[in-house]
Parts: structure tokens; sequence; C-alpha cells
């Protein structure tokens, strides 16, 4: 029996009915046409998908859109506010911090989580940070250098 | 873009501890409840796990919560893995399980599952389980009628099983205060990708006058079907001065309880687990005797 859900998705809230078996991924990528947040491994691993939810990031591959109901949603389309990107995704930039841009979104939603709570982060803390987000490209290096950058610039 | 989809099920959001019991009854066995979801919508999507109903714990303000008591800790069975590391009432008085909590998969896993859910699901692989054995905690749960509590060494049932009743929903974790000149310390070889514990080994120490240690807490994660305590270790490091050569002999029976039953899979063979429980419950037990100072 489909479940009526309140959800405020980057600043709007919104009223869906979906089946409870949605996904939160797939009700933000197909109910909301918000794409950016990609999935990769599909099993919670990848971190790919990861979003905010109330805040704290999480694998929106392994949550049901039905458990969002009353809570705050953020996704890499929410980061930026008056047409200038976010400190991060800035940084990413400055750093060619990707390669293919898969896991990017991911990678952004978990390191402005950890800048959030660790603003001046070891090199340490920073790769245990982002443990839960994989790069296929292997890309860890800029990615790990682009997160120093922004905590950088945002002293 | 294609997902695995879980099949269809009833999704309900009790407010009560009594109602999600009931709820429990309601489903006759078909009912499964939902904590952080971390390791049952996994299974969901996967089809290994098809329940009629899930059962959402969320909003349940009974379940949530650290409490600091005379005695110890009373821990809410929906307190997430980060709420336990980053809490300076679980740092100071249960640092154990802040450790052991930080060490669980990763920052996004750890800011959904839950404290409850992990020892609910009773995986054997998991780090909470030997972390409160060996801490002697009691599990404390609700129905509809009344609760009971079970000590966490009665808790750990077999693979994936528990102690708790078909009705029984997990209320709250409540921790003792630990002895003065205790150490405690959690170790885990952890699978690289998943960070799961290929064996993971707790160990609490207390000494007395002379360095003898007073009493001994080991528990061992990721080697057998469940979490298990490791009883002929700790009689053996109860009552002597805790040399190189007593914690290697204790560390020799720390798989003791299996009876040879290590897990074998993909990722670590039989032999290999028995090897590395000896050399993870050394290092455990090492790291706690010299936290006891």
């Amino acid at each position: 029996m489909p479940t009526t859900i309140n959800v405020t998705v980057n600043g709007t809230t919104r009223t869906d009915t979906v089946d409870e078996r949605l996904l939160l991924v797939q009700y933000l990528r197909e109910v909301h046409s918000l794409t950016g947040t990609h999935i990769g491994c599909d099993t919670s691993s990848c971190g790919a998908c990861t979003v905010h939810l109330d805040g704290k990031s999480v694998k929106s591959c392994t949550v049901f859109a039905v458990q969002a109901d009353g809570s705050e949603v953020t996704t890499v389309e929410g980061l930026a506010s008056n047409g200038t990107v976010h400190p991060v995704q800035a940084a990413f930039k400055e750093k060619h911090g990707l390669q293919c841009g898969f896991c990017t979104p991911g990678m952004i939603m978990t390191s402005v989580e950890l800048l959030e709570r660790n603003p001046d982060p070891s090199e340490e803390e920073i790769r245990s940070g982002i443990r839960g987000n994989l790069c296929r490209c292997t890309g860890y290096h800029n990615i790990v250098q682009a997160v120093k950058f922004a905590a950088m610039e945002s002293k | 873009m294609v997902t695995m989809t879980s099949a269809p099920f009833e999704y309900e959001k009790p407010e009560s501890v009594a109602e999600a019991s009931r709820l429990l009854s309601k489903y006759g066995g078909n009912g499964k409840l939902l904590a952080g979801g971390h390791s049952l919508v996994p299974l969901m999507k996967l089809r290994l796990a098809s329940p009629d109903a899930l059962i959402d714990l969320s909003g349940i303000n009974d379940l949530k919560g650290i409490k600091s008591t005379a005695n110890g800790l009373s821990i809410g069975s929906m307190t997430t893995y980060h709420e336990l590391e980053s809490s300076s009432d679980v740092q100071s008085g249960a640092p154990l399980l802040a450790d052991a909590a930080s060490q669980v998969a990763d920052t996004q896993v750890r800011n959904f599952g839950t404290i409850g859910g992990a020892v609910s699901h009773s995986d054997p692989a998991s780090d909470l389980p030997p972390v409160v054995l060996a801490l002697d905690a009691t599990m404390v749960t609700g129905s509809q009628r009344s609760g009971r509590e079970i000590p966490a060494d009665r808790f750990f049932k077999d693979f994936l099983t528990t102690a708790l009743r078909p009705n029984e929903v997990l209320v709250r974790i409540d921790i003792p205060k630990l002895p003065a000149n205790t150490g405690t310390a959690y170790v885990k070889m952890a699978n690289k990708a998943s960070h799961y514990a290929l064996v993971g080994v707790a160990a609490v120490i207390t000494l007395g006058a002379g360095g003898v240690c007073e009493r001994a807490r080991v528990a061992l994660t990721g080697a057998g079907p469940h979490a298990v305590r490791a009883r002929r270790a700790e009689r053996i490091l109860e009552g002597k001065v805790l040399a190189g050569n007593v914690i290697r002999n204790a560390s020799k029976r720390v798989g003791a309880e299996l009876d040879g039953m290590f897990n074998e899979d993909v990722h670590a063979s039989a032999e290999y687990r028995e090897a590395m429980t000896q050399v993870y419950a050394e290092r455990a037990i090492t790291a706690a005797v010299a936290n006891a100072g």
C-alpha cells in the first residue's frame, strides 16, 4: 500500500506518495529528477549515493524513502548557494579531485560532513573519513589534497 | 538506472515499545524490526530477507539516548555508532565501546547503524557483540506485557540468533561501571573492503596489588558462528601476574569455546582465522594490560 511522505529536499518541502520499497536514492533520482546522486555498487559499499539526511551523511541506497518522512535531505545539487559553488566543490575543481567524476558527488557530500565535524583534519583523518567512498579511478591523492585545500581555504 | 529492489512490505512506525511488540505479534514472525537498517536493508535488497512488514523503531523515544547512572551507563538500543564514539559519557565510562564503535565500517554507516540493531542481528563478524560480552552488559527488553534483563553472555545464541523472543524489543543496554585499575582494548583484523572483523578480540583486564590479574574478560568475534566469551582464557589470566608468556598461553585458548568450528569463507580459511585469533587475542590482552596501568 503506497505511503504518503513529506520530505524537504534541498530546502523545498514536497508531499509524495511512494511505494514503501522505493529507496531514498530512487526517490531522489526518479521522483525529484535529481540525478547528481549516483548509484554505484547498490550494496552500501561504494558511497556514490551519499546524501545528507538531517545533516548526516548516509548511503541513500540503504534507506527507504519512507524512512525520510519528516526529514531534510541535501544532495550535491543543494550545496551551491546563489550560483556560488560550495567551498568543497571549488576545492575539488581547484585540486582536480576527480577523474571520471562518478564518485565525486558522494565524495563531496562525505567531505562536507567531515569538515563540519573536524574543520582541520590531518591527512590520516581525511583518509579515514572518506573510507566509505570508493574511487574506481583510484584518484585518492588529489581527492585528499582537495579536502585539505577546502579546510585551508575555510580558515 | 536499475537498482536491486526488495520484495514489497507494509511499513509501520509505532510510537511505543508495547505497540512495536503488538505489531510483531500481529505479523506473526513475518514482521521485522527496523533500527538503522544497515544490515537488514541490504539483506532485503538481495531477497535474503522478505518480511511482510517493517516495524520502524525510529519513532520510539524510550529507545533513544545515553544515560550516565550511579551504576554505569544505560544506552538506548537506537543509539548510533556515531553517538557512541562521540559521547563523552561513553568515552569516559566505557572507552572500549567508544573505540570499537569508531572501528565499525565507515562514517555513513556509523551515522545510522545502531548498537541495538547490531547486537540483535548477531552477525558473526560484528564488532559490538564481543564488546558487550567483555563489559558484562545486560540487555533490557520490553514487550506488550513486561520486560526482561538478559546477561550478555546468555544473549548470543547462534548465527544471526539471539535470546530475544519473537515479540520482544531490545530497549537498552546497561553497562556496569568498570572497577579501578581496569584496562580495555578491542583489536580486530578488518576486512579491507567492508571493515567487518575477520577476527576481533575485546579484552577487559583488572589488575590488583603487585600487578596480579584480579579479573579478566575476553570475548571473540568473527571467528565462529557468533560472538563468544573466552572463559578458558580468562581463567588462565586470573590470579596471575600477566607476563608475556602468561598472555601468550591464554591467547592460545581464546578460540577454545568454538570447539574447532572456525568460520571458513572467501576471505579466510578456518586455519587462518584460528591462527589470527591467537595473534589478535595477544594484542588485545597486552593492550588492555597496558591501559590498566
